[in-house]
């Protein structure tokens, strides 16, 4: 056993200082599969950080109350009468002022890019005065809250930094009407730092939208309060309205756009790996041509086909690993924290998010390098290993 | 013609390398094709916007309604031709959310003035303005759903909740195709009737999405624009008229890096592919530097040599790039992977043109480097290389 052992490190060794001699071919094949690697951890690095900024930062007590058929707010509609009958259902939690409930608006408007100047739909939200209540999280970190009853709005970081004129100071024009940019904050669950807040009672006659809202959000007394108040509203019969839990609700509504980027990721990397395989089978297939001599005065001086195999295989493991971890530095410097905003279909508004290189993506890139590393080693090393070694050692 | 035997023998040499060499180039161009299609797919509206068409919206963004009486202004203003209004309906189908298509309550006459590209036989044409609940369905949404003429398609919109209640009922009378020589036409929308849709909704009656207009004139689509605009300034709903190709790349930038992004990870992809395959390609010819000499010692001339180099090399990524493009257009061909997210999807034929133009470049350059080296080659260096 230890024979074996010492001979697979022997024939290795000799392979991986004869690669200096072969650095083009190596040095494309581990090219390319650093390449298959920063694909990789680079396209789904833009799905992590999508659904990152999706991810409500943790109650799984915040229900959210829509009109029955609808899926997203903006499909949603619901009247002053029915968002109080809200309010009034058991296994809300309640704070001084009554039931922690917001009822909300939710409209869509045009500002240009900061980026590049083009109109992007930007989501406007109306919220009643319980809002920071409901959703726990809130903090303003410049400015102050808007003032119930003015045009005011405060704007969510990331809507700050990536649309134009919404700094604290300014005055946005939208429609006939003024606001003034009074606050930037963060936290707010998910896509609510793409967003821009008001008061809801302003934003109604701003909007014409009457004495209507979109949707309620609830804090729940607790996270097992949800079927009780569920249920208290699905069988009420003077309410039509659907209960999803806030969490549910916003990765349902990223689902799309996730799935997608997610599916070309891994498209584009398959690809990208039969082509970098292929390079690698090359730079092996001719590694063991080139060598063919000295593999079979190797057998001839008895070594066996194992350590043969295994120092081949090995060999392509190692420029494997190398090209692999290359191409995750690469991706992780080039992507990571990468901060850009896109449209969700879904909601049909812009969100704000970063790319995220996580250690299972870059774990999972090293993993495509393995195997492309095994499969480009394999079938070369069975070859070396078959070689007739009379009919080797004659070969020029 | 006649030396072709001697450069299909030497890619013969060595079978298991052509073949991966091939596979490669061959998995370059099928990545290529693909990329463009979905290049393509993304700003398929800006291509085929109208120059004669101006899209009329609410001022402050899509989702605010217009009153349906702005066609008749609009219609009034010099240099106008016809218009036609759209309102988004967001019907679902079979109260499945993945069964996403387009579907809109419009006008049918000057809907076809306005878009020459769609056509619809004339006795469609009648039956879908004898029926009040008919619906026209794009031939993409069609086959998606396998539906025919005649069938009842019942829709729910979450916005427009119908006066009964319940869902929207609509019997397909017509087909939408693209007209003849118009590929990128997006045939995956639904229509029906306005009157219908206005009767039958509880809520914002006499109020629509946006607006289509044509213009007599293309090159004053821009004053006539301005002229809409100021037609309804400081009313309650004021408007933002621009010619449809803006409208349409104002509606692509909003997916906005992410989308250059994908593009020019795939265009990395690519090049890191030819990179490899090139490389396999200058190596090969390396190896037999040797026997290039011999052919040199037998009266070929440096140029020959040259030629012989270059046409093997060609000859390669020709066979496999060709063979690549040839996938992805039959793949595209198919029709879109994804309809609900890229409803047009194909292959511009400009972008085979420039695909053939990169499989040469590719097969020159991969070729050029060897092939100067087996030129300049000094007989005697070369036949004791290896000696």
């Amino acid at each position: 056993m230890f024979n074996w052992l010492s001979q697979v490190v022997s024939v290795t060794h000799v392979n991986l200082r004869s690669i200096p001699e072969r650095r083009g071919a190596v040095l494309a094949a581990a090219v390319g599969i650093a390449g298959v690697v920063a694909v990789f951890v680079g396209v789904l690095s833009i799905a992590e950080g999508f659904r990152a900024a999706m991810k409500v930062t943790g109650s799984p007590d915040v229900a959210i109350v829509l009109r029955k058929s609808a899926d997203t707010e903006m499909t949603s509609g619901l009247g002053r009468d029915e968002t109080r009958l809200v309010s009034d259902a058991p296994g809300i939690a309640r704070d001084t002022n009554g039931p922690l409930t917001s009822a909300e608006l939710f409209v869509i408007i045009n500002l240009p890019k900061r980026s590049t100047g083009s109109d992007a739909n930007v989501p406007f939200r109306g919220l009643s005065s319980a809002a920071m209540a409901v959703r726990g999280d809130v903090k303003v970190i410049e400015g102050r809250p808007w003032t119930p009853g003015r045009n005011e709005v405060i704007v969510g970081v990331g809507a700050a930094r990536e649309f134009a004129g919404l700094d604290v100071g300014k005055k946005i024009r939208i429609g006939q009407n003024d606001w003034e940019v009074v606050g930037i904050f963060s936290g707010g669950g998910g896509a609510g730092e793409s967003e821009i807040w008001t008061d809801a009672a302003v934003l109604q006659p701003a909007y014409h939208r009457g004495d209507s809202f979109q949707s309620v959000y609830v804090k729940l007394a607790s996270a097992g309060d949800f079927d009780k108040f569920n249920d208290a509203l699905t069988t009420n019969p003077q309410l039509k309205v659907k209960v999803v839990r806030q969490e549910e609700f916003l990765a349902d509504q990223s689902s799309m756009l996730t799935r997608f980027i997610e599916r070309i990721g891994f498209f584009i990397a398959a690809m990208m790996a039969l082509g970098a395989i292929f390079g690698a089978l090359n730079t092996m297939y001719s590694a063991i041509s080139a060598r063919t001599r000295e593999i079979a005065t190797l057998r001839a001086l008895g070594f066996g086909a194992g350590p043969v195999v295994l120092s081949v295989m090995l060999e392509s493991l190692a420029i494997a690993l190398v090209g692999g971890a290359f191409g995750a530095l690469v991706a992780y410097f080039a992507f990571n924290g990468f901060k850009t905003s896109t449209i969700n279909w879904q909601t049909f508004s812009q969100i704000a998010f970063a790319f995220r290189v996580t250690p299972p993506l870059l774990i999972g890139g090293v993993m495509w390098a393995v195997l492309i590393g095994l499969i480009g080693g394999l079938f070369p090393a069975l070859r070396a290993a078959r070689l007739p070694i009379a009919a080797a050692l004659r070969e020029l | 013609m006649k030396y072709f035997a001697l450069v299909w023998s030497s890619l013969k040499r060595k079978k298991t390398r052509t073949i991966l060499t091939l596979l490669s180039i061959f998995v370059a161009f099928l990545l290529y094709g693909l990329l463009c299609a979905v290049k393509e797919a993304f700003t398929a509206g800006v291509t085929m916007a109208g120059a004669n068409r101006l899209i009329v919206r609410h001022k402050v963004s899509l989702i605010m309604s217009l009153p349906v009486s702005y066609q008749q202004r609009m219609q009034n203003i010099p240099g106008v031709d016809s218009v036609v209004h759209f309102t988004w309906f967001n019907g679902i189908y079979q109260n499945e959310p993945k069964n996403f298509f387009g579907s809109f309550p419009f006008e049918l006459e000057p809907f076809l003035k306005i878009y020459p590209e769609y056509t619809i036989p004339e006795d469609q044409k009648q039956a879908f303005l004898k029926t009040r609940n008919g619906a026209i369905v794009g031939r993409t949404l069609l086959n998606r759903f396998k539906w025919k003429i005649g069938d009842r398609i019942s829709l729910v919109s979450p916005i427009w909740p119908n006066k009964s209640g319940g869902a929207w009922d609509f019997d397909i009378v017509g087909i939408f195709d693209a007209a003849k020589n118009k590929k990128n036409i997006d045939t995956s929308g639904f229509y029906f009737r306005y009157d219908y849709f206005d009767e039958g909704r509880s809520i914002g009656t006499g109020m629509v999405t946006w607006y289509a207009v044509s213009v007599k004139d293309p090159d004053k689509a821009e004053s006539i624009a301005k002229a809409i605009d100021e037609e309804f300034a400081n009313s309650p709903y004021e408007t933002k008229a621009e010619p449809e190709g803006a409208f349409m790349q104002g509606f692509a930038q909003q997916i906005g890096d992410i989308g250059a992004i994908l593009v020019g990870i795939l265009s990395a992809v690519f090049f890191t592919i030819l990179l490899v395959a090139g490389n396999t390609m200058s190596q090969s010819v390396r190896e037999r530097i040797e026997e290039l000499g011999v052919l040199k010692a037998m009266g070929f001339t440096n140029e020959r040599v040259l030629a012989l180099v270059l046409a093997e090399s060609c000859l390669l990524t020709c066979v496999g790039g060709l063979i690549g493009l040839g996938a992805a257009w039959a793949f595209t061909s198919q029709g879109s992977p994804v309809p609900s997210m890229l409803p047009v999807f194909y292959l511009p034929v400009r972008y085979i043109g420039i695909g053939v133009g990169i499989v040469f470049a590719l097969g020159l350059v991969a070729g050029i480097v060897p092939a100067l080296q087996a030129m300049r080659l000094q007989i005697a260096v070369a036949l004791r290389k290896n000696g």
